[in-house]
């Protein structure tokens, strides 16, 4: 009985509405810049998530096309992000995201 | 079989998510964000989404993660971070509430409109054309904006090596001599 359930579209979105809101919980309680980020992906592929759930059900590939997008943007994000912790944390060892409340070096 | 692959596929996307809020240890939390990613390939993959699932094996788990854990044995902080110390006392009791609240909001809007999208039938899968539609739809109707992501990816690149690269000691001498004679210009406009 069980195996005739078939996910449909609402599961996927579920899944991805508890996803994204995991990923903005880290985002708020972690203090390390590096994991915050990676806090960041995980809002991301959430949101990738619901795209091609969505992409699917109404047979459109414009969703899939936006998670390519998404993807892209994502990793230049990253590198960009990943550039400014690293020149932060050269000048200040084991800062975390509290300790970045000036703009001043 | 479909809910069984959902099934085991969310398990690992849910419990690699709360692996990296909840792991002490950032290396450790980048080995869970590959769970995640890995799960949701597997939800790719079973949403007919061959083309992504396999760019999101290669990029964010091969490009992105080992991104993530070179900077992390670059900068040497991968040691466990203390998770008793709270800078505001409450934070944590916040975070845990708004994501409870929004997680509960997003939840209760996708039941309430399901019957939305249960009116429309689900379509047929489309086979193993997916690669060749997204290729179509990517390079007639988004072409501009696929242009302008190699503009993207080049400014980026751009940024970080000008972001990280270090100052050379000429260049930080000419600073402080640019500062020095800044501060005398100034000490000389103030007794004026």
């Amino acid at each position: 009985m069980l195996a005739a359930i078939i996910p449909t579209t609402t599961y996927y979105l579920v899944l991805a509405s508890v996803l994204f809101a995991i990923g903005a919980t880290g985002l708020l309680i972690r203090r390390n810049p590096l994991v915050m980020f990676m806090c960041i992906e995980l809002m991301l592929n959430a949101v990738n998530l619901t795209f091609v759930a969505f992409a699917i059900r109404f047979g459109n590939i414009d969703g899939q096309t936006a998670v390519f997008f998404v993807l892209v943007v994502a990793a230049a994000e990253v590198v960009v992000g990943l550039g400014i912790i690293i020149s932060i944390l050269r000048r200040r060892p084991g800062a975390t995201a509290d300790d970045l409340a000036e703009l001043r070096g | 079989m479909e809910l069984l692959v959902f099934v085991l596929s969310s398990a690992m996307v849910l419990v690699g998510a709360l692996g990296v809020i909840a792991v002490r240890n950032p290396v450790h939390a980048a080995l869970s964000l590959v769970l995640t990613l890995f799960g949701v390939a597997v939800h790719f993959v079973s949403l007919e989404a061959h083309f992504l699932a396999a760019v999101q094996v290669i990029v964010y788990a091969g490009a992105i993660v080992v991104l993530f854990l070179f900077v992390i044995m670059l900068l040497g902080v991968d040691k466990a971070e203390n998770l008793q110390i709270e800078p505001f006392p409450v934070q944590r009791w916040l975070a845990g509430i708004v994501g409870l609240g929004l997680s509960g909001l997003l939840i209760a809007t996708i039941v309430r409109g399901r019957d939305t999208l249960a009116e429309n039938e689900p379509l047929p899968a489309s086979g193993d054309d997916n690669i060749r539609a997204l290729a179509r739809n990517l390079f007639s109707d988004h072409v501009f904006a696929f242009e302008f992501t190699s503009v993207l990816l080049i400014v980026a690149v751009a940024g970080t090596v000008l972001l990280t690269r270090k100052t050379s000691p000429a260049e930080k001498a000419a600073a402080a001599e640019h500062a020095a004679r800044l501060k005398t210009s100034q000490g000389q406009k103030a007794e004026l």
